[in-house]
């Protein structure tokens, strides 16, 4: 028995800013929402299912807020479901959304992931002591730079890869009306000047923390049919892996291979680097690009810095990553995945805009969370699935 | 629909966990069981789905070390519902039916005793006018029990006789951390707690975990020899709106029991923490008089946060198992006042199946 077919046929986000101080967190969702089901012509009378991705409860402050939530998401009276599988929440849940209509039990299902961190303290929320866990308290930037150095150290790479990331992704983000971070002038040489936060990690190479919100709808074969430009689900998978374990490889993390292996086996691909016209990938600190182009299989291991050095992640790139800024460029954190996984849906929909790869017909919207240890990923096509 | 059916169930259900166990401590050894009952490894779990909340347990990403306890290498495939183990149920349900895996192992867990329950679960209320406010569950509950004896739907008797079929059914669950029926005077005579609702008539703040082990076709005939097939499942949520929901119904009861067939239950397992929430439950499901009700007592006994809801599942499954029942429902709720509502089918037969929504 296989998986029956599913695309994407409405896509909607928010403009993302620091601060949305112009509407709730119900407000912030419907406006990504609204923006979806007229991309896809339906109503929310017509959907069948609401699917609600975010991150942890305390970045807002409010416990379960799909219950609040449920008649300003359009919810009432329907199914529902909430996950929450941290940074990688937002895919997650795309690949939750898409899997009701893959079963065969819904036609059209709505899906949603928001942060809106202005109203709390995330640093506060992510600050909890726990007993008997030793405290970090350092921020995920204190938590991943460990890593990073790592990274620098086995492949050899020269120490201005993170720079070359952040400045792609910030001069992409000025072509996406909708991205948080629109800085003018961002160049390798600025982010090489810009404040060291974590060593390795400069202040530019670190992603906002945004309001803002992502919403999908995704639809089965016979409606997709009748929506003149669907994304096709290729493939779609979750692999987690423990986080306490001496031999966890944190630079290269063996869920995220597995992950790969298995996304590209059921999309039917066997070389990466030439059947994926362009990926988004979660960069939240720009040494993530080179390290998840390695354990995505872009590139062979300790290689990934060299596509990115010789511009081949660029806009007109070999494979050009994160044409619409990225996380780098907005990260309401619950709605990050989701988010690449929309833009990834809008790039083979020939939708992106002035952001648009030309000829993008088969792309990867990735996530991943926690400590390096969740991850969530597909591919999207213009084409129907053939295997 | 591929047949799939609940093939194993542990559960720890006490008014506090001994000591300050972390949950990879609380989770190894009902894995061990659902082990010891399948026969499995971990390896042979197609998919992990775990319920629970950061609130509950005052921290972000609760469910992060919870994953520890699977193990560590090879990673597997796996997600997470911030709600009931009931719905965590569902998604692996979902996963089976869209062929990429044939068994699943979902698991939730929670410490209510930690902190305040019912005020905790206040800051689930509408956060910019309700959760000011601070209208705690045990208080909107009683608005609830008020509102049906106003409206001529219940008495404080009926409530009491709800309490009593409880208490005197936990007598044969271990894990009841409340047991013990008297007689339905004696229950009335005893003090108010939130009028017009007594200490029995409010579940116990419960410590507690489960996991239910889904295996499809001859994955689950392998493993029992009477599977308890899930023949429905439905799910719904009502608005959240205190003030403008009729509290004496459950609009998304009716939906979701509409969509299932309830002819022929012999036995349901209602998650109803509070006496009357039962009443409203049967009037909503319209259960026949000669249906058992919460033969193991109920969430009235024991109550385990993000894991009661499932262990409806659970203790409807074991019963089919035994070949004492050969069909039952089972219930979980979620959010105040019976806001949000899942139902589940399970037969001794995997044919006959119905709506899945």
């Amino acid at each position: 028995m296989g998986k029956k077919l599913a695309a994407v046929i409405g896509i909607g986000q928010t403009h993302h800013r620091a601060k949305r101080l112009d509407v709730s967190m119900a407000g912030l969702c419907r406006e990504a929402i609204d923006r979806a089901l007229e991309d896809a012509g339906l109503t929310l009378d017509e959907v069948d299912a609401i699917v609600v991705g975010k991150a942890p409860d305390l970045f807002e402050g409010v416990m379960m807020p799909e219950l609040f939530l449920a008649d300003s998401l359009g919810a009432a009276g329907k199914p529902l479901i909430r996950v929450h599988t941290a940074g990688s929440v937002g895919g997650s849940t795309a690949i939750v959304a898409a899997s009701l209509v893959q079963a065969g039990i819904h036609r059209k299902v709505l899906t949603v992931a928001y942060e809106k961190q202005s109203e709390s303290n995330a640093m506060w929320a992510l600050s909890v002591p726990v007993p008997f866990n030793m405290p970090v308290h350092a921020g995920a930037g204190g938590y991943f730079a460990p890593h990073v150095r790592s990274y620098i150290r086995r492949s050899g790479a020269p120490t201005h890869i993170g720079a070359i990331v952040a400045a792609k992704d910030r001069t992409n983000a000025l072509k996406n009306p909708y991205a948080h971070l629109h800085n003018e002038g961002t160049t390798v040489e600025s982010v090489l000047a810009s404040q060291m936060l974590w060593d390795p990690i400069r202040y530019d190479e670190t992603c906002p923390s945004s309001d803002g919100a992502c919403a999908l709808v995704i639809a089965s074969e016979d409606v997709a049919a009748s929506s003149p430009n669907p994304a096709w689900i290729h493939g779609t998978v979750m692999r987690s892996e423990a986080t306490s374990a001496a031999e966890r490889d944190q630079v290269n993390p063996q869920a995220s291979r597995d992950a790969a292996a298995a996304l590209w086996k059921q999309a039917g691909i066997t070389s990466p680097i030439d059947e994926i016209d362009m990926a988004e990938i979660y960069v939240p600190f720009s040494w993530f690009e080179p390290m998840w182009l390695e354990s995505l299989g872009f590139t062979g291991e300790g290689e990934g810095w060299r596509l990115t050095e010789s511009g081949g992640t660029a806009l007109d790139g070999r494979l050009p990553v994160n044409a619409s800024g990225g996380v780098l460029s907005s990260n309401p954190i619950g709605a990050s995945g989701m988010l690449r996984f929309g833009e990834a849906a809008l790039q083979v929909r020939g939708l992106a805009g002035e952001h648009q790869v030309d000829g993008a017909r088969k792309a990867l919207g990735h996530a991943y969370g926690g400590g390096s240890q969740f991850f969530a990923m597909w591919v999207v096509g213009s084409d129907k699935p053939t295997s | 629909m591929r047949d799939v059916a609940v093939v194993g169930f542990a559960q720890r259900q006490m008014k506090e966990f001994d000591g300050s166990p972390t949950c990879v401590e609380l989770l190894v050894p009902l894995f061990e069981e659902c082990y010891g009952q399948t026969g499995w490894t971990r390896h042979d779990v197609g998919f992990w789905c775990s319920g629970s909340s950061d609130y509950l347990a005052g921290r972000s990403f609760s469910f992060v070390q919870a994953v520890d306890a699977i193990g560590v290498i090879p990673p597997v495939n796996e997600s997470h519902v911030e709600m009931d183990l009931a719905w965590a149920m569902y998604e692996a349900w979902v996963k089976i039916q869209t062929g990429e895996v044939d068994t699943a192992l979902v698991y939730a867990f929670g410490k209510s005793s930690a902190g305040t329950l019912r005020r905790t679960l206040a800051l689930q209320l509408e956060p910019y006018t309700m959760t000011p406010i601070w209208p705690d569950t045990v208080s909107l509950a009683g608005l609830q029990a008020r509102a049906g004896i106003d409206a001529g739907l219940w008495d404080e008797r009926a409530m009491a006789e709800v309490a009593q079929r409880s208490l005197s059914d936990a007598e044969a669950n271990d894990y009841a951390i409340r047991r013990g029926g008297s007689s339905v005077d004696e229950l009335l005579a005893r003090p108010m707690y939130a009028d017009p609702l007594r200490k029995h008539d409010c579940a116990p703040v419960t410590d507690g975990a489960a996991a239910i082990v889904l295996a499809a076709g001859d994955k689950a005939r392998e493993v029992r020899d009477h599977p308890a097939w899930l023949t429905g499942l439905s799910h719904h949520i009502d608005p959240i709106g205190m003030g403008t929901r009729d509290l004496t119904r459950a609009p998304s009861v009716q939906r979701s029991a509409a969509a299932l067939d309830l002819d022929g239950v012999e036995v349901a397992e209602l998650h109803a923490p509070f006496s009357h929430q039962e009443l409203v439950l049967r009037r909503e499901l319209g259960l026949a008089d000669d249906v058992a009700i919460n033969p193991s007592g109920g969430a009235l006994v024991s109550n385990p946060m993000f894991s009661a809801g499932g262990i409806r599942v659970g203790e409807v499954a074991r019963r089919i198992w035994s070949g004492d029942v050969t069909k039952g429902l089972a219930h979980a709720t979620s959010g105040p006042a019976l806001q949000q509502n899942l139902l589940a089918t399970l037969s001794s037969s995997p044919t006959d199946q119905e709506g899945a929504s």
